[in-house]
C-alpha cells in the first residue's frame, strides 16, 4: 500500500470505530418506553415527567448540552457559574504559569547536571525519590505554607511538570557526542559559547521530548487539581456538575479536556520537529 | 456638629415624605407650620432621636468588597440568599460568594485570610480557636446559619434495617470531624448500644460527594446536610430514615463567623455583615417566603440543584424515599441566635469522643467565640427578639443536658471514648 492509500484506509477505519462507538452508546442509552404510571404527588416530589436524564445521557441529550455550551462559551452569571471558555481559560493560564516556571527551572538545572557527572550523580537519588510522588500529594502542604489556592494550584503544575523535564534536559547534555564536544575543545571555543552553539542545539530534541511529556502531565494533574481546590477553571466546571449528578455536562466537558491535551501535545510535537535534526 | 444637624434635617425629610407621600400636600404643610417646628412636630410622636443615632451608627464598612465561602447546602440559605435578593448591597457591601470543595479548605482558606468571613460548621469556628487540627486562630461565631435541616439517609438496600442495632460494620459520611453531623450521629448510635468508633465506620466526605458515593455503594449512609438527603430521594438512591430535628429539636448546624483579627479591622463592615445575615434569616424564617428562597438559591451560581429539592427541603412537605409523602414545616429552620449553651454542648462532646483531652473551660471558650451580646444588639436593631439568657436547657433524645454542668452530663454516657 502506498503512503497515500494507507492514511486514507486508516482514517476511513477511525471512521468506522467512531461509527460503532455512537451506534453502541445509543442502543445502550436509548430511552425506554415509559411506563404510563399516574403521576401522583410523591412521583411528583421525586420530579418524575418533569426530570430531564434518567441514567446515563443519550447522544441527542450530550448533543443538547454541548450546543448550549458552545453557543454562549464566555456567559459569566457570578462567581460560581461561568461558561467554558472562560474556566478553560483559567485552567489554561495556571498550566501556562506553572509550566513556565517549571522551564525556567528544569533547564537550566538540567543543563549543569548534565554537564557534571559530579552533581548529576550527587542529585540523581534525590530526583528519583521525589519523581514517582503525586502532585496531589503536595497539595496539603502547598496550602498550607504557600497560604493561597490559586498559587498553590501552580505550585501543583510546576512540581509535576519539572521531572520530566529536569531528567530529559539532564540526559541530552550528558549524551551529547564526545566527537562534537573534541572538536569545539580544540576549537577553543569557550564555555558559554560551547554550551549554546553545541551543546544546546544537540540537545534540544531531548529536552523538547520532556517538555512534551510535562505538558501531558500538567494538562492531566489541571482536572484533578481544580476539582480539589475549586473555584475557577474546567476541574471545577466537572466538580460543580458532578455535584449536581450532571452527567451530561460531565461528559461534554471530559472531551472538551481531551480535545485542548490533544491540542497542546500538538503544539510542543510542531515545537520538537522544528528543532530535530538528521545526522 | 453641622453634618449632625445635616444627617437629622434628612431624617426628618424621610419620616416627613414617609407620612405624607404626596409632594405638593407635603410643601403646603411645611410652608403652613415652617420647617423647624414641623420637625418639633415630628419629634413629639416619633422617636427621632433614636433613629438619628441608628443611621449614625451605619458608618460606611471600611471595605465594600469581601469574599465570603460557602458550601453548597441549604444550612447556607440565609447568607446565599443575601446575594440574589440583595441584603448585602442594602448595607453598602459588594459581595462575592465563592462556592468552596470542602470543609477543611474552608478552614484553611479563612486561616489564609483568602476568605473575609465564611460559613462554618457550628464546631469548627471553636476547634480552629483552640488549635484542633489546624493552627490556632480565634474565629468567632456571629450567627448560627439554621437549625435542624439535616437527616440520616440510607441506601435503598437497607430499608428493612431501621434498627440502629442492625448497622454494625456499616459506612457512613459526616461532612467533617468537626461537624454538628458526627457527634449527632455518634450520639444517636452510642445511645442505641453501640460505639462509632469500632462499631461502625464513620468517613469524611464532603457534602455535595455523598449522593455520588451512595450511589456508588462506597458508604452505606450518612448523616448530611440538606440538600442532598432529598437529593438522595430524587435520585432513587437512598431514603430519610430519620430528621435531625427527631433527635434534637432546635439542634444548631452551621454558622456564619468571621475571624477576631477581622472584626478588629474592620469594626464597621462587621456590623454590615451581621444586618444583613441577620435580616436575611429573619426573611427565611417566615414559612410563606420558603419557595422564593427555593428558587433564588438553587441555579448553578448557588447551590446548582433542582429547584424542587431544595424547595422540598425548606417547605418541610417532602417525599422521603419510602412512598410517603410528609410534612415536617419545621424539617428547616433559620434561627440566627448563637446560643452558648450550643457551644457548651458542642465542647462536651468533642471531649467525649477523644477530639480534645485534658480540662475544658467549657463557659469561658463558648463565651469568648460565641458572639452573643453582638447578636443581641444588632438583632435589637432590626427588631428581631432575641432571648434573654444565653444558655438553655434541652432535651436531646430524651436527655436533659443542663449546660451549667457539662462535665456532670459527660460523666453521665456509657459509651465514650476511653481516656
Amino acid at each position: 500500500m502506498s503512503g497515500k492509500a494507507l492514511s486514507l484506509a486508516a482514517a476511513l477505519l477511525s471512521l468506522l470505530f467512531l461509527g460503532i462507538f455512537l451506534a453502541i452508546w445509543h442502543v445502550a442509552t436509548v430511552p425506554k418506553a415509559q411506563s404510563q404510571a399516574p403521576v401522583d404527588e410523591y412521583a411528583k416530589l421525586l420530579g418524575k415527567g418533569a426530570k430531564q436524564a434518567e441514567g446515563f445521557p443519550t447522544l441527542a441529550q450530550l448533543g443538547e448540552a454541548a450546543a448550549v455550551q458552545l453557543t454562549d462559551p464566555f456567559y459569566d452569571r457570578g462567581a460560581n457559574d461561568k461558561g467554558i471558555g472562560i474556566q478553560l481559560g483559567h485552567s489554561l493560564a495556571r498550566v501556562g504559569a506553572g509550566y513556565a516556571l517549571a522551564i525556567l527551572f528544569a533547564v537550566p538545572l538540567g543543563f549543569l547536571i548534565g554537564m557534571s557527572p559530579l552533581l548529576y550523580r550527587a542529585l540523581n537519588p534525590y530526583i528519583q525519590l521525589l519523581k514517582p510522588i503525586s502532585p496531589l500529594a503536595w497539595m496539603p502542604i502547598a496550602l498550607y505554607t504557600i497560604r493561597d489556592s490559586s498559587i498553590s494550584g501552580v505550585f501543583v503544575i510546576f512540581i509535576c511538570s519539572v521531572w520530566p523535564m529536569l531528567i530529559n534536559t539532564a540526559f541530552g547534555v550528558a549524551s551529547v557526542r564526545r566527537d562534537w564536544l573534541n572538536v569545539a575543545r580544540t576549537l577553543e571555543v569557550r564555555p558559554l559559547r560551547k554550551a549554546f552553539a553545541v551543546i544546546l542545539p544537540a540537545a534540544a530534541p531531548t529536552i523538547l521530548t520532556g517538555m512534551r511529556i510535562s505538558i501531558g502531565i500538567a494538562w492531566l494533574v489541571i482536572v484533578a487539581a481544580e476539582m480539589l481546590v475549586g473555584g475557577t477553571g474546567i476541574g471545577y466546571f466537572v466538580w460543580n456538575e458532578w455535584n449536581n449528578l450532571n452527567l451530561t455536562n460531565v461528559i461534554f466537558a471530559i472531551l472538551v479536556i481531551g480535545v485542548v491535551g490533544m491540542v497542546l501535545d500538538f503544539l510542543i510535537g510542531r515545537l520538537q520537529a522544528a528543532v530535530t535534526y538528521v545526522e | 456638629m453641622s453634618h449632625d444637624l445635616d444627617e437629622q434635617r434628612i431624617l426628618e425629610t424621610a419620616v416627613l415624605r414617609a407620612l405624607v407621600p404626596q409632594g405638593d400636600r407635603r410643601r403646603k404643610f411645611l410652608r403652613a407650620v415652617g420647617v423647624s417646628s414641623a420637625g418639633a412636630a415630628l419629634a413629639s410622636f416619633f422617636p427621632l432621636g433614636a433613629l438619628t443615632a441608628m443611621a449614625q451608627q451605619k458608618a460606611k464598612p471600611e471595605r465594600a468588597e469581601l469574599k465570603i465561602g460557602f458550601i453548597p447546602i441549604t444550612c447556607a440559605t440565609p447568607l446565599i440568599m443575601a446575594d440574589p435578593l440583595g441584603f448585602y448591597r442594602e448595607q453598602g457591601l459588594k459581595v462575592s460568594l465563592i462556592k468552596t470543595a470542602g470543609w477543611a479548605l474552608i478552614r484553611d482558606k479563612m486561616l489564609n485570610k483568602e476568605h473575609d468571613a465564611s460559613h462554618f460548621l457550628s464546631p469548627m469556628p471553636l476547634a480552629i480557636s483552640m488549635g484542633l487540627g489546624s493552627a490556632q486562630q480565634p474565629m468567632r461565631v456571629m450567627t448560627v446559619q439554621n437549625i435542624n435541616g439535616q437527616a440520616i439517609t440510607l441506601h435503598v438496600k437497607h430499608k428493612d434495617k431501621r434498627d440502629p442495632k442492625e448497622w454494625k460494620g456499616f459506612r457512613f459520611a459526616v461532612p467533617f470531624d468537626y461537624s454538628m453531623h458526627n457527634f449527632l450521629l455518634r450520639y444517636y448510635v452510642a445511645e442505641h448500644g453501640l460505639d462509632p468508633d469500632t462499631d461502625i465506620q464513620i468517613r469524611v466526605t464532603p457534602p455535595p460527594e455523598m449522593v455520588a458515593n451512595l450511589r456508588a455503594g462506597n458508604i452505606d449512609g450518612y448523616l448530611g446536610p440538606d440538600p442532598f438527603n432529598q437529593r438522595a430521594v430524587y435520585d432513587e438512591v437512598g431514603f430519610i430514615h430519620l430528621l435531625s430535628k427527631e433527635l434534637w429539636n432546635g439542634h444548631p448546624c452551621c454558622a456564619f463567623g468571621t475571624s477576631e483579627a477581622f472584626i478588629k479591622e474592620n469594626p464597621n463592615t462587621f456590623a454590615a455583615l451581621f444586618r444583613a445575615v441577620l435580616s436575611a434569616a429573619r426573611m427565611a424564617r417566615e414559612p410563606r417566603n420558603r419557595p422564593l428562597i427555593a428558587k433564588v438559591i438553587s441555579p448553578p451560581n448557588y447551590l446548582n440543584q433542582p429547584e424542587t429539592v431544595v424547595e422540598q427541603v425548606l417547605t418541610g412537605k417532602f417525599a422521603d424515599g419510602l412512598g410517603n409523602v410528609k410534612n415536617v414545616p419545621d424539617r428547616a429552620d433559620f434561627d440566627p441566635f448563637p446560643w452558648q449553651s450550643m457551644a457548651v454542648w458542642i465542647l462536651t462532646q468533642m471531649k467525649r469522643w477523644g477530639y480534645v483531652k485534658g480540662d475544658v473551660n467549657y463557659q469561658q471558650i463558648a463565651e469568648q467565640v460565641f458572639l452573643v451580646t453582638d447578636a443581641r444588639k444588632y438583632m435589637a436593631e432590626l427588631e428581631m427578639k432575641a432571648p434573654a439568657s444565653s444558655y438553655a436547657r434541652v432535651r436531646i433524645m430524651g436527655k436533659e443536658f443542663d449546660p451549667s454542668e457539662p462535665e456532670k452530663y459527660l460523666a453521665s454516657f456509657a459509651v465514650k471514648k476511653a481516656v
